[in-house]
């Protein structure tokens, strides 16, 4: 046990001995976690290292196969949040519970014994309000919930727990829905509650956010404390990554001499619709070329979706022109791009990348099962299928006990190497790919950031659209950025301004209205 | 997997222990548990019936002795046995095949009966001339009732694909349409004397029957079989084949689990919703032109005591697996015809609605593991 008794603080949460197993896997093997009352501990680890599962279990969501957990001292079982949060434990989750047609006191009621018959609205407005001012959590209690961005939305499921009497507050992985901006929004409201008492446990993959927002930190490594209760002060950053993965990770990404040939993809105005008709890109003209990565940051919503789904075909331009290798490509299907070699890496990898309840071989073939050698005629080689699934899994170091495993039950990283290995396998002249390591550990995106480079020196011409500016700088050649369906500015990776950036990203930087930034010659 | 009570246990108090029931996710199916939970829905199925015939005064025992040997106890039954199961076959599969691509075509009912009308057709316009020998118009027949009960069914499909429109609302007014089609014909232009029958096929007309055979054979004699089983079992490998070894097939399944997948995938929703609603339409009809060229031997207001409904739950049993389906009409088949030696209607009905619920029941052992836990209230 690593207490500390110099600490004068008291635990608000001890867990002990937890152990929580799923079939073929054990997801908490003896876990030890204990929260001080005023901190914030963060939870640390990889994809699957068991923090949301140990969370859940001091929530009430799982019951623990053995183990002990006290609050504020007094021994608890929890049977459901219900008991959780009578206990003073709020859980906020990464998917939120919210009905979006009602408002936001409406939500937070929800649930209540209380008003029992008339729903007295001003008077829980007030309150509500009143609350949500006492934690600087800004939103407006008679809005609807599907009025709210993503970070206000946050915000209400907190407020639900603050209104519920939370003293303490879990978060699984909360800024991974979050625009830079609002993440440090919320990182002055957890500062604030703490400073009131409120403990927070804090559960991220993210090493920089932990450092800027924990006092303390846990890390746990495949279902195990690899360290407990570490003040963040005796941490470094490559410590902390060396403890989460058992190696050491290069944070630095080797990357080769940009070694750009001829345009492979050009587009001349285009604009498209979005979902509900209205304008989601306007007058988009930009070139990338064979053997170049161009980089689109931007905060979500601003027309990097249906850039990628303009490019691969998933969506119709309503004017401008695209050419991919010199053809004239703007309007045509899914199967036209996926023959002109335009592979598509999409945002959602279970929806769209994946078919859940088909294997990984079916998954694998999804974009050559037309060709030889997978498909003879009308038919599919099944042997074939097998040979091309195996190798590609081999290749691409896929975890699955088997080609013929439902590809569901695959962890985040391991399902975009499945999708990245079918995408290389069609050897594409452009790869579009779409927050490409969005939630995934830091082994992983190494993974997925090694691919993406091999691809350009093989070759292709890649765009990567993600919300990580981070990532943009590391991985990009080129740097786009796009603030309401337009480019706002266009930089060259080695000398960007990443305040310029910031800038840009949130509007801040006065577009130039209607001209979009022409794309400079690539040297 | 036991639950392990938490560590903390303090004295038992009395009246205050409590069992109670969990359910926990299953991250993982494992193969057998599927085959498990539909053996274990149906023995609970017959026992909860077993205790409603009790209750009506029956020997639940006696009773299913009885249509076990009503069903499977000589050959002669059993024959008959296979000649109810061959429409759910054919219809089965329609089914099935549908439900993959989750098309819900529960109108197989009235592509079955247009199937059944289009081979008629054949014989009694007449297409094929009569006294053609049974090579030439058993096989026009065959293609009469497929085109017939394709047709049928790409309506539902065109809707569906062109302007979106809900298919389980199309096919089941379809059904009724069907029906009253076929009840003008047969009490209208076909009608033999003003009965709601047409006249008789002549035997060229007629799938052979084991029967057929008995001279050479004297064990085959009164046997009632027909060609139409072969079609079902060979429709049973075909679909099979088209399901898990063709490009189409994969198509289908990938459409099945995921529409946007498929998309992205750049396959054409449109087009296959169309076909495999066509495809399925053919199945049913297929089963409706074996239903009057194999035993009723002419076109009749009554040919099928709802067969393309019975086929929606024998390829629920089936977890839509072409061979699963078979076994399943099997099943049903002997329900079909020992349900009539015991009561004409009422408690066979009642069988196999308890087995439907009992199957839809044991879903949740497949999607959660239940958990019992002692608690200390």
């Amino acid at each position: 046990m690593s207490d500390a008794p110099t600490d004068p603080r008291p635990l608000a949460v001890e867990m002990r001995g937890i152990v929580k197993r799923f079939p073929r896997v054990v997801a908490n093997d003896g876990v030890d976690f204990e929260l001080r009352i005023g901190e914030v501990h963060a939870l640390l680890g990889e994809n699957g290292a068991g923090k949301s599962t140990l969370m859940n279990v001091l929530d009430g969501l799982y019951r623990p196969d053995a183990g002990e957990i006290r609050v504020f001292g007094r021994p608890v079982e929890f049977r459901s949040p219900r008991d959780a949060i009578a206990a003073g434990l709020g859980m906020v989750h990464q998917h939120f519970a919210l009905v979006p047609t009602q408002t936001v006191t409406e939500n937070v009621l929800l649930g209540l014994p209380r008003p029992r018959f008339r729903l007295d609205a001003g008077r829980y407005d007030d309150e509500i309000a009143d609350l949500a001012r006492r934690h600087g959590l800004a939103v407006d209690p008679r809005a609807r919930v599907w009025q709210l961005s993503v970070g206000e939305q946050q915000r209400v499921e907190i407020l639900k727990m603050l209104y519920r009497g939370a003293r303490v507050l879990i978060l699984d992985e909360p800024t991974a829905v979050l625009a830079p901006q609002e993440a440090a929004d919320l990182f002055r409201t957890l500062r604030s509650m703490v400073a009131d008492g409120t403990s927070v446990v804090f559960i991220s993959h993210k090493l920089a956010e932990v450092a800027r927002i924990a006092d303390r930190v846990t890390v746990m490594r495949r279902g195990k404390v690899a360290a407990a209760g570490i003040p963040i002060a005796e941490t470094t950053t490559a410590g902390l990554a060396h403890l989460m993965v058992g190696h050491d990770v290069l944070e630095t990404i080797e990357r080769t001499q940009r070694s750009a040939g001829p345009v492979v993809l050009s587009m001349r105005d285009v604009e498209a619709e979005g979902d509900r008709g209205r304008p989601a890109l306007r007058g988009i003209t930009l070139e990338v070329h064979s053997g170049e990565t161009l980089g689109v940051a931007g905060v979500a919503g601003n027309g990097q979706s249906e850039l990628a789904q303009v490019l691969t075909g998933l969506r119709r331009c309503s004017a401008g022109s695209i050419t991919v290798n010199g053809v004239e490509t703007s309007s045509r299907s899914p199967r036209q791009a996926i023959g002109q070699r335009v592979a598509h890496v999409p945002e959602d990898r279970t929806g769209v990348g994946t078919a859940p309840n088909l294997s990984v071989a079916d998954n694998l073939i999804m974009k050559s099962y037309r060709d030889a050698p997978l498909a003879r005629r009308w038919t599919i080689d099944s042997g074939a299928v097998r040979r091309f699934a195996n190798r590609l899994r081999e290749t691409y170091a896929i975890a699955a006990p088997s080609v013929e495993t439902e590809a569901r039950l695959l962890s985040g990283g391991n399902l975009q190497r499945l999708i990245l290995a079918r995408e290389i396998a069609t050897q594409p002249r452009l790869m579009v790919a779409v927050q490409p390591t969005r939630g995934l550990d830091v082994g992983a995106i190494a993974t997925v950031h090694r691919l993406l480079l091999d691809q350009r020196a093989a070759g292709a011409a890649t765009i990567l659209i993600s919300e990580d500016l981070d990532e943009v700088l590391a991985v990009a050649d080129r740097v786009a950025v796009m603030y309401e369906g337009r480019l706002v500015g266009l930089f060259d990776a080695e000398d960007a301004d990443v305040a310029e950036i910031g800038l840009l990203m949130t509007g801040g930087g006065a577009p130039t209205a209607g001209t979009p930034v022409s794309a400079p010659g690539v040297p | 997997m036991t639950a392990t009570a938490p560590t903390r246990r303090p004295a038992r108090t009395a009246g205050r222990l409590r069992w109670s029931l969990r359910l926990e996710r299953r991250l993982e199916v494992p193969r057998w548990l599927p085959v498990a939970t539909t053996v274990g829905a149906v023995v609970a199925a017959l026992v909860i019936s077993g205790i409603v015939l009790w209750i009506a005064g029956g020997d639940p025992i006696a009773i299913f002795v009885h249509i076990a040997r009503s069903s499977f106890g000589s050959l002669g039954v059993l024959s008959d046995t296979l000649v109810k199961a061959t429409p759910l076959i054919l219809t089965g599969l329609a089914c099935a095949l549908a439900f993959r691509m989750r098309l819900w075509n529960i109108g197989a009912e009235g592509q079955f009966l247009m199937g059944a009308w289009g081979a008629s057709a054949v014989v009694l316009i007449p297409i094929v001339p009569a006294g053609a020998p049974s090579i030439v118009t058993i096989p026009v027949m065959m293609v009469a009732g497929m085109a017939a009960g394709a047709a049928y069914g790409a309506i539902p499909g065109l809707l569906k694909a062109v302007r979106g429109v809900n298919e389980i609302i199309v096919t089941l007014m379809l059904n009724y349409i069907a029906f009253l089609w076929l009840s003008y014909w047969v009490f209208g232009p076909w009608s033999e004397g003003g009965f709601q029958l047409s006249r008789p096929f002549p035997p060229e007309a007629w799938l052979p029957r084991l029967s057929d055979a008995a001279e050479a054979v004297p064990a085959f004699a009164g046997l009632t079989v027909h060609l139409g089983l072969v079609f079902g079992l060979v429709a049973a490998v075909l679909v099979r084949f088209f399901l898990f070894r063709s490009r189409r097939g994969y198509e289908v399944r990938l459409i099945g689990d995921s529409p946007r997948a498929a998309r992205y995938a750049g396959i054409d929703v449109t087009r296959n919703t169309v076909l495999v609603f066509a495809m399925s339409g053919a199945l049913a009809g297929l089963a409706g032109m074996s239903e009057v060229a194999g035993v009723v031997h002419r076109l009749q207001q009554a040919i099928s005591p709802g067969y393309g409904f019975t086929a929606i739950i024998v390829a629920y049993i089936a977890k839509l697996h072409p061979y699963g389906v078979v076994v399943a009409s099997i099943a049903f088949g002997a329900l079909i015809l020992a349900g009539r030696e015991i009561q004409p209607s009422g408690i066979p009905a009642m069988i196999q609605g308890i087995i439907l619920f009992s199957l839809i029941a044991s879903e949740v052992f497949l999607r959660y593991r239940i958990l019992f836990e002692r608690r200390d209230a």
